[in-house]
């Protein structure tokens, strides 16, 4: 524990974020301004997912913290190690034992249970930003429900590349009313939005936050003759056999040599520990990156 | 488990202990003491109290010392130590007619009640490398005046007799604060200050810039800038009174601008603020051509569609932490979405090498 | 139980007491008829723990409370404003409105968003003596199939709900129980 309140934040901030989270939750799928803070860590780096997660947590929670489905990348070590310094909440690895998750990126391959919640960090929130700049303008799209623009770019795709050419971020309908940016997990994650646990999104740099609450619908946008299509690498994960897990590709040699395996590394351990071995047996081949150096 | 970015707290533990020896640098030279930079680096410091929204000139050295010399980390630094302030209330708005000015100058006139006071300025220095500095060469104390005991008025209190210059209207109202509440726009002009003043100085000077050369063009003159101090006053509800706290140094600048006219304004000269902590000329100027740039609606001119008349991308894109921590954010890895790209690109590849080869054997089954 | 001086019945250790409320309300809100034990807030005679302890949990010098004519009070009021420093407001300005439900009436009178922010509309703080037997079956975000509920006046929390995304939305409280409506759930009438 350190000098600083309950998880870093002062209590009338956190009372701020939780209201935006209460009205967010309430009007599932619309981005609730909120006057973000500046954290200590930079924005771009989950100073959103951060501010909720801080707003959320109690004493009691464990807390896990995954990077592109990993618990030991950089940044998820780092927002780990804030929130066990600054509110002493208990940390895991494994999904079952989280009571709050926070991702950057993905949504654990496990179903999440009713008790828990999952917070994302959401770099640009808005779903229709890369088809209008403008927050006046895309503000008023929300307003009248007035999503063709968004519908017209997903049929140029079909029409230029015989597929919609979006494959992470996907955008999803929300209970039927707005159009909200799943934030950039892989679109093979999307359909997984529909569950039973709390999911909360924070925008810290864009000062939004939005809310899905459990069992609420979460459709994704496509065609009635080009259906939306959750895909993956067509392999099993080389390390823990599963096929219905989203895998990182691997690059094993100069040779085209190439390994898949789990990206939700929590999943393939607990799989491995059941005693599942794929192609390369339960050990990876390979062992790089910083810490290796 | 693999993972392409594998950190690990050693990893990361190991790289602070690196950054913390290369930001000391070779141990056989002294150590910079935050007063050393305080006081020989006082423009920088200034930079990092105004951007960083925080007038404390040790804790901007500290900010400085501790980010090896990279002012937006500093800023940073500042930024993030700001938010976690108690606020014990808002002082009253200070008074810079009643500023001690060190520098004060009026471009608009040859010479003005309280004169002419260049003060400190790189304005008339030949730029040429100051050789003696090197040696570490001490300086000849400079002459001194009597300083000025009564306040030195705006300059442009004197075009307001004649009616010539377009008056603000005086406001009791609290503006509201942009590190309280979310950015919504359209920003009304107090908001957009806010914004302007902590906003990069080198985007602010860019924009400012821009409008100079011809983007949204307004011929700005610079009616005065003034560098001093100014006392910051508080009211205390138990005394009834307001008493002062303190002082800050200030760079206040306002361009008088020339107007022909609107559907909505007779022609007369309007105007550009812009303040800002320390001593910060660049970016005051810089925020007074950019404030006016942005009164364009107000005014009832035309939007010509430059990029400094336009609010929602000036007051969205001028701050520089925001603007380097989603820059810099793309170094983190991406590889779960460039997984599912990688996967969609080599589709689309299949399905457009598959048609390629049926048109192909389609000519020549025609053929 | 209540307190009559306006100094006590604050959260004994704010943070966490706070952290406890808030989920709590987040619970009910994300699951719409479900109920959650909140305390910690003791407000002066009239109001129930529950509602002192949302009114803790939520409101600071950035919300206008609104007190419905059954419970305000010159102690209520200066709870409030010790405790939390919220300012106290008339209806139609009210981020938060607290009373019982035919004191809180008529709904129209409290802000229900705009289009382009329905966020910026009111929450209501409906005292119930209890917590009576389901009235109502609801379905919509947050539940699983459907789940019952008892409401105070179908025909005008159904009118709310249409008029979704505005609307406001809805906390009841009981002793030391929360439940919530949010303007997204639809209201069937049982029986």
């Amino acid at each position: 524990m350190s000098d600083y309140n309950f998880a870093y934040l002062d209590e009338q901030t956190k009372r701020m974020i939780r209201r935006a989270i209460l009205k967010g939750l309430a009007i599932p799928g619309y981005q609730v301004p909120f006057a973000s803070r500046e954290m200590p860590m930079p924005y771009g780096w989950g100073t959103g997912g951060v501010q909720v997660s801080a707003a959320t947590l109690t004493p009691e929670d464990t807390l896990k913290v995954i990077d592109q489905g990993a618990d030991d990348t950089t940044n998820a070590v780092s927002i780990r190690k804030f929130f066990e310094r600054t509110a002493g909440v208990a940390t895991t690895e494994e999904t079952e034992k989280a009571s709050i998750i926070q991702t950057r990126h993905r949504i654990p391959e496990a179903d999440l249970r009713e008790d828990q919640i999952l917070v994302y960090q959401v770099p640009i929130p808005e779903p229709l930003r890369f088809l209008e700049p403008r927050e006046t303008e895309t503000r008023k799209m929300h307003a009248l429900e007035e999503y063709g623009l968004m519908h017209v770019k997903l049929y140029e795709d079909i029409s230029q590349h015989g597929a919609i050419a979006t494959s992470y971020a996907y955008p999803v309908k929300v209970e039927g009313r707005y159009v909200m940016d799943p934030s950039p997990i892989p679109k093979f994650d999307n359909p997984k939005m529909e569950m039973a646990a709390i999911q909360l999104f924070g925008a810290g740099r864009e000062q939004r936050i939005y809310a899905v609450p459990p069992y609420t619908k979460v459709v994704s946008l496509d065609f009635e003759d080009y259906p939306f299509e959750a895909t993956k690498a067509e392999h099993p994960c080389d390390l823990c056999a599963a096929e219905d897990s989203y895998l990182d590709e691997v690059i094993l040699d100069d040779q085209g040599g190439r390994m898949f395996v789990c990206s939700d590394t929590d999943y393939c351990r607990t799989r491995r520990e059941a005693g599942h071995v794929g192609r390369l047996g339960t050990e990876t081949p390979l062992q790089t990156g910083p810490e290796a150096a | 488990m693999y993972v392409a970015v594998k950190g690990g707290e050693r990893a990361i533990d190991n790289a602070h202990a690196w950054l913390a020896e290369e930001r000391r640098g070779d141990t056989s030279i002294a150590e910079m003491s935050l007063a050393q930079i305080r006081e020989q680096l006082k423009l920088a410091v200034n930079r990092v109290m105004a951007e960083g929204s925080l007038n404390d000139p040790d804790l901007a050295a500290l900010a400085i010392k501790q980010s090896r010399g990279d002012l937006i980390e500093a800023i940073f630094l500042i930024r993030a130590y700001r938010t976690t302030l108690p606020r014990f209330g808002n002082s009253r708005p200070v008074e810079t007619a009643e500023m001690a000015c060190d520098r004060r100058i009026s471009a608009t006139f040859k010479d003005v009640p309280g004169g002419q006071v260049l003060g400190p300025t790189f304005d008339y220095t030949h730029r040429l490398l100051d050789f003696k500095l090197a040696a570490e060469g001490e300086v000849a104390e400079a002459p001194k005046a009597e300083p000025r005991r009564e306040p030195t008025p705006h300059v442009t209190s004197f075009l307001r007799g004649e009616d010539i210059i377009q008056s603000e209207e005086a406001s009791e109202a609290t503006p509201k604060d942009i590190t309280r509440e979310p950015m919504s726009f359209p920003a009304d002009r107090a908001t957009r200050l806010q914004t302007l003043t902590r906003g990069d100085e080198g985007f602010v000077l860019g924009m400012a810039y821009s409008t100079q050369r011809g983007y949204a063009r307004n011929h700005a003159f610079v009616g005065e800038l003034r560098i001093g101090t100014v006392a910051v006053e508080m009211d205390i509800p138990e005394l009834g009174f307001a008493i002062e706290i303190g002082e800050v140094e200030l760079t206040e600048c306002e361009t008088v601008n020339q107007f022909k006219g609107s559907k909505t304004e007779p022609p007369q000269f309007t105007r550009g603020y812009g303040l800002v902590f320390g001593q910060s000329e660049r970016k005051a100027i810089s925020m007074a051509l950019v404030d006016r740039a942005l009164r364009w609606k107000e005014l009832g001119e035309d939007n010509l569609g430059a990029a400094a008349q336009d609010e929602e991308f000036v007051l969205s894109h001028c701050d520089n932490i925001q603007a380097t921590g989603f820059l810099e954010h793309i170094k983190l890895p991406h590889y779960v979405d460039f997984q599912s790209e990688l996967e969609l690109v080599r589709k689309l590849r299949r399905e457009a090498e598959a048609a390629r080869a049926a048109a192909a054997q389609a000519r020549e089954a025609a053929e | 139980m209540s307190q009559t001086d306006i100094y006590s019945g604050g959260f004994a250790d704010p943070a966490v007491a706070a952290a406890h409320g808030f989920r709590a309300a987040m619970d009910v809100m994300a699951r719409p008829g479900e109920r959650r034990e909140i305390t910690g807030g003791i407000a002066p005679e009239g109001l129930s723990p529950a509602a002192a302890s949302l009114i803790l949990t939520l409101c600071d010098p950035e919300t206008g409370v609104y007190l419905a004519a059954d419970v305000d009070s010159d102690a209520l009021r200066g709870w409030i404003t010790f405790h939390t420093g919220a300012p106290l407001v008339s209806a139609d300005k009210a981020d938060f409105a607290v009373g019982g439900w035919a004191a809180l009436m008529p709904i129209d009178q409290y802000r229900i968003g705009t289009t382009e922010y329905p966020d910026r509309s009111a929450t209501l703080v409906v005292e119930l003596t209890e917590f009576a037997a389901p009235n109502a079956t609801l379905t919509g975000p947050g539940i699983k199939d459907t789940a019952r509920m008892y409401l105070p006046d179908l025909a005008l929390l159904q009118r709310n709900s249409m008029l979704y995304p505005l609307g406001v939305d809805l906390f009841f409280t009981s002793g030391s129980e929360v439940a919530a409506l949010p303007r997204s759930t639809q209201i069937t009438a049982e029986g």
